[in-house]
């Protein structure tokens, strides 16, 4: 469609077509007073404050929700207009305190002045928590009234402060409905509605039930959009106007969301997301909302190096601290060190950590925490399509006519790509789910399919063989695109549905259904997380999704594909930058010739072409003292590892650790020397997100105490241990080093970043970015089948054990915790590990909800109190794994997937007992 | 509660639209929308609760609370107001001891406000049940309510 042409107030506009007249205004700078407008929501004309005049129609049309049409005549300053307004915002003004926003003296009062007008102190602007940012004092400033007939009756509803996150003062509410229509349409929590009607009509929950009860996931989207101060953060209250916002990205999950943190007296006053970009689009989730000013500015901050002298820390000097670490570790043999590095940190700090172990240190020891998270995923989709990463992008799922989400809890783990499966199911496409627990997808999933924990393979081969069977394959697309195809078949002989009915525990008709569902409904796009990965079949769970989305040809295309939702902020990063022991920066194996001459060449030394150890690996060396010295960046084993107590006693078997990091976590304390790194609001660098797209971390406030750099930590050392090629004076140098070195990132640059994030691969500084892989031909050629069979998991319930554990994240924590459980609100909202289990369980346990409980496996026992929820289904009992003080890591087993060497997190036997 | 909402949820589809006959339905076999047939309703149709409340609380025919054995409802429309309306539902109120929209401890009584029962020719109208009682005076009202212990 052609643009269209109008005229406002005489100026000539062209606006895309689709454009509302109040688009057309905002583009031609001219400002239209709104409240009940939000540009992410649907027009909703229920302020009636910017109506305009429009030639040839009748009456004052809203601008927000009237369409432009060719050679439309606008007029928006008449004083029909004006005078409109006026009285529409009489009528508004007398459901809020109006005194003080029709006063001309408003700007010069000061709290407790005394007031003419005689305004009661409840009342006032000047002592409202919102005062000099509220929408509403600009909307009155613009149109210009000076008194309101009306009286206003204060409505003397208690202020709610029940969650430490944000107030709710409803004596304040203009009844705009945005937070309603924000937490309806896009988060699709509805944890608040309308409730009355005429005059006694307020956003409510059902019976006046707390936001808790209401299940309100604290995303603070509904505080974001309210125009008054009804809705405020509590610890933004009364701070008035920024002084600068600083744009950056997330430091929680995978999913990369923009937020500017405004800043005022060089701390955060909060983090607000960025509406302006692909990624989040105005949205976020609890912890980046509210979970951010208290980890940076937290008074735990680490601030000094310390040194363990006696069994104590002691406060030592930079130089100290360094010169003990670089004669420690250089006196070790070559392969008796070991670097973990970290997946919160930026790619530079990780390029440089996997550069210091490879050249300082001469070995490929290095690795980090993707190892237990998706592994299987670089494994598995390497050996299918050639590379291991989201296919596609967050912005093109909300398209897709099918989403198949399996072993991923979106909506607690990746709550604003939840947004977009809302927003795929909101146009009609379908849901299919695939979890052994009723998680909150399930609420609006077409089809659930409900299968034992670890019985993904014969689930998606069962599928296949429908697939297959009924004849719903994409031939063309196998043929020209894939190789192989024979093997497949083969073991889907080996197949029998009504087999995996009973290994499943989905019906043989559900499956069928469900295959049918996925391979007739394109674009398809399947969602996985560590409910695929985190098994001793994690490779094998990852092919057998590959093969689903080959055999249906749901590759290459915009919202199809094959899409592991990556955990930690910067763990795609991290494992692109090569922080892995058997490959360089962009994943060059540390094995091929070709590869370690380039690197020797780029680095000046001598490589080792010995794959290094894994996380899981590097735990067994140092318990086995092969492992002499670890240098740890930002990663807590005890807490995280499987078998917990087992990481435990390796890191005491240590000879040497050193640990650098924000706080002091439990990693830490098993220290020699302890080094304070920076959080991600203190520094310069760059995360990549889920879907490979590398976005700038902007400083924002300064570093706390004498706390540096992870980067220059690492670089520092190097320089002291008297190794060369570390004299890096800024993350922006690292990143050019990046660009000559990883293919991918060759064209990603911090000042084409400036701009927006980019997709990589991304080979030469033109090119535009890649936000779809494998349009063409597969990374690796061809997509490739190979034969699959079912194993089970590596520990089954049995007499002695009889429930299945599966661990998990919650919405509210985050991993081991070291951040998240330093902000109050957060942990006001789920503060402490539960024990998740069926009703008929908990019956044949005789426990009671609330009720502490002893769990134990074969490795370990910890305490709990009990949830009963028919979440959970028979037999099986969940739990989070962020709490340190019930770590269920000490239940889980350090069984490995042979490939990707991947702990089975998500199954192991345990038995629950009164205490 | 569940055993007697189940059936009258399976008979309808999973889906919005169903909503308002469900609460209808579910009203009529309660007498009322406890906060228990609400959770009921919103796992089934995949609505939120507040969702839920906020449409029965729009519509004047949904109650939340335990109905009384008689339903007291005394118009305030515009003639029953003009002819003293508002006085005898002050007399109502301080007979039975409740405000409008509440049920009596004992849950005999039930009171109501209405707009208006088309019956202006009578004003003020009270009507119990279904029985009319028009041309009310603050008098009447205690005679009224004594047919009905």
């Amino acid at each position: 469609m052609a643009d269209l042409n109008l005229t406002i107030d005489g100026k000539q506009i062209t606006v895309k077509p689709g454009s509302t007249v109040l688009d057309a205004c905002k583009q031609a700078g001219i400002y239209i007073p709104t409240l009940c407008f939000h540009p992410d929501l649907t027009p909703y004309g229920a302020c009636r404050l910017c109506i305009v005049e429009i030639e040839k129609m009748r009456g004052l049309p809203t601008a927000c929700s009237t369409p432009v049409t060719e050679g439309m005549i606008v007029k928006t300053d008449t004083d029909q207009i004006k005078n409109f307004r006026r009285g529409v915002l009489e009528l508004i003004l007398t459901e809020h305190p109006h005194p003080c926003l029709t006063c001309w003296r408003r700007e010069r009062c000061g709290p407790y002045d005394i007031c003419l007008r005689n305004v009661d102190v409840t009342l006032r602007c000047v002592l409202c928590p919102k005062n000099k940012i509220c929408e509403l004092q600009e909307v009155t400033d613009f149109i210009g009234i000076d008194k309101v007939e009306f009286p206003y009756v204060y409505r003397n509803i208690p202020i709610d402060h029940e969650n430490t996150s944000f107030e709710r003062d409803y004596n304040l509410c203009i009844k705009c409905g945005r937070c309603i229509r924000v937490c309806q349409e896009i988060r699709g929590a509805a944890a608040i509605a309308w409730t009355m009607r005429g005059s006694e009509a307020l956003p409510g929950t059902a019976f006046g039930i707390s936001l808790k009860e209401a299940d309100c996931q604290y995303c603070g989207a509904c505080v974001d959009a309210c125009p008054t101060g009804a809705l405020m953060e509590r610890d933004r209250r009364w701070e008035g106007e920024k002084e600068k916002q600083v744009l950056t990205t997330c430091p929680y999950c995978g999913v990369g969301c923009q937020l500017n943190l405004a800043i005022k007296d060089g701390k955060i006053m909060e983090s607000v997301p960025a509406r302006e970009n692909d990624v989040n689009r105005g949205q976020a989730c609890v912890k980046g909302r509210f979970g951010i000013k208290e980890v940076v500015h937290s008074p735990e901050r680490l601030t000094t190096p310390l040194i363990k002298r006696n069994g104590k820390f002691e406060k030592a000097t930079w130089d100290e601290a360094l010169s003990l670490v670089s004669s420690k570790l250089g006196s070790y043999a070559k392969d008796a060190t070991a670097v973990l590095s970290s997946a919160k940190t930026t790619n530079e700090d990780n390029y440089v950590a996997q550069k210091f172990t490879r050249v300082v240190l001469g070995n490929n020891n290095i690795d980090h925490c993707a190892r237990l998270c998706h592994a299987p995923t670089v494994t598995g989709l390497a050996a299918t399509f050639g590379s291991g990463a989201m296919t596609n992008s967050i912005r093109e799922i909300g398209n897709a006519k099918c989403v198949f989400a399996i072993g991923t809890n979106t909506s607690e783990s990746h709550p604003v790509i939840a947004l977009e499966i809302k927003k795929a199911v909101d146009k009609g496409g379908k849901l299919i789910v695939g979890n052994p627990r009723g998680i909150r997808l399930t609420n609006f999933s077409d089809i659930w399919l409900r299968h034992a924990p670890g019985s993904d393979v014969p689930l998606l081969l069962g599928m296949c063989k429908v697939i297959v069977d009924e004849g719903l394959e994409d031939k063309e697309f196998i043929n020209s695109r894939c190789e192989n195809f024979d093997d497949l078949i083969g073991s889907l002989k080996n197949v029998k549905l009504d087999e995996v009915e009973k290994i499943t525990g989905v019906p043989q008709e559900t499956i069928k259904k469900a295959a049918r569902m996925y391979a007739t409904n394109k674009p398809a796009t399947i969602l996985y997380t560590m409910g695929i990965t985190q098994h001793t079949t994690g490779t094998d769970n990852v092919m057998a999704i590959a093969y689903l989305a080959m055999l249906t040809g749901n590759l290459g295309k915009p919202s199809s594909g094959v899409n592991p939702l990556r955990g930690q902020n910067n763990v795609q990063g991290a494992c692109d930058m090569g922080a892995l022991p058997n490959v360089y920066p962009a994943y060059q194996s540390v094995t091929d010739a070709a590869n370690k001459s380039k690197f020797e060449a780029a680095w000046g030394v001598k490589l080792s072409d010995k794959t290094g150890l894994t996380v899981t690996e590097m735990m067994d060396a140092a318990h086995e003292g092969k492992i002499k010295a670890m240098y740890i960046i930002g990663e807590n084993p005890p807490i995280s590892e499987p078998d917990a107590n087992h990481a435990v006693a390796a890191l005491r078997k240590l000879d040497f650790l050193v640990v650098q990091d924000i706080f002091m976590t439990e990693t830490a304390q098993e220290a020699d020397v302890v080094l304070p790194a920076t959080t991600f609001a203190e520094k310069v660098g760059t995360f990549t997100n889920t879907e490979r797209r590398v976005q700038m971390v902007r400083k924002a406030v300064e570093a706390v105490g004498e706390s540096k750099p992870d980067w220059q930590i690492t670089s520092l050392l190097a320089q002291k241990m008297g190794v060369k090629g570390f004299d890096y004076q800024n993350a922006s140098e690292i990143m050019t080093e990046i660009n000559q070195l990883a293919p991918s990132y060759g064209g990603i640059t911090h000042a084409r970043l400036e701009t927006g994030g980019l997709q990589w691969p991304c080979p030469n500084a033109d090119h535009p970015g890649t936000p779809i892989l494998h349009t063409n031909q597969f990374t690796r050629g061809k997509g490739r089948f190979m034969p699959l069979t079912y194993k089970p998991p590596a520990e089954l319930p049995d007499a002695a054990y009889p429930l299945t554990l599966t661990t998990g994240r919650s919405l509210y924590q985050y991993h081991t915790g070291t951040m998240t459980r330093k902000v109050k609100g957060l942990n006001d909202l789920l503060p402490e590990n539960l024990a998740e289990i069926n009703p008929a369980d908990a019956a044949k346990l005789n426990v009671q909800n609330g009720e502490m409980v002893k769990v134990s496996s074969r490795r370990g026992h910890i305490n709990a109190k009990v949830k009963i929820t028919d979440v959970s289904p028979v037999g099986v009992v969940y739990m989070n794994f962020h709490f340190a003080e019930s770590a269920a890591n000490i239940l889980t087993i350090a069984a490995i997937d042979p490939v990707a060497k991947i702990p089975e997190f998500k199954v192991c036997a345990i038995k629950i007992e009164k205490i | 509660m569940r055993e007697r909402i189940l059936p009258i949820l399976q008979k309808h589809a999973r889906q919005r639209e169903s909503l308002i006959p469900v609460l209808q339905e579910v009203q009529a076999e309660l007498g009322y929308l406890p906060p228990e047939a609400i959770t009921e309703i919103a796992q089934f149709l995949g609505i939120s609760r507040s969702d839920i409340y906020g449409v029965a609380s729009f519509y004047a025919q949904f109650r939340f609370e335990k109905q009384g054995k008689y339903a007291v409802r005394v118009c305030q429309g515009t003639a029953c107001h003009v002819r003293g309306g508002k006085r005898v539902l002050g007399e109502v109120v301080y007979q039975l001891g409740i405000e409008p929209k509440h049920t009596s401890p004992d849950f005999k009584y039930s009171l109501e406000t209405a707009a208006c029962f088309g019956a202006c020719a009578l004003a003020p109208v009270m009507v119990v049940d279904k029985t009319v009682y028009g041309r009310m005076t603050t008098t009447q009202v205690k005679k009224v309510l004594s047919q009905y212990p």
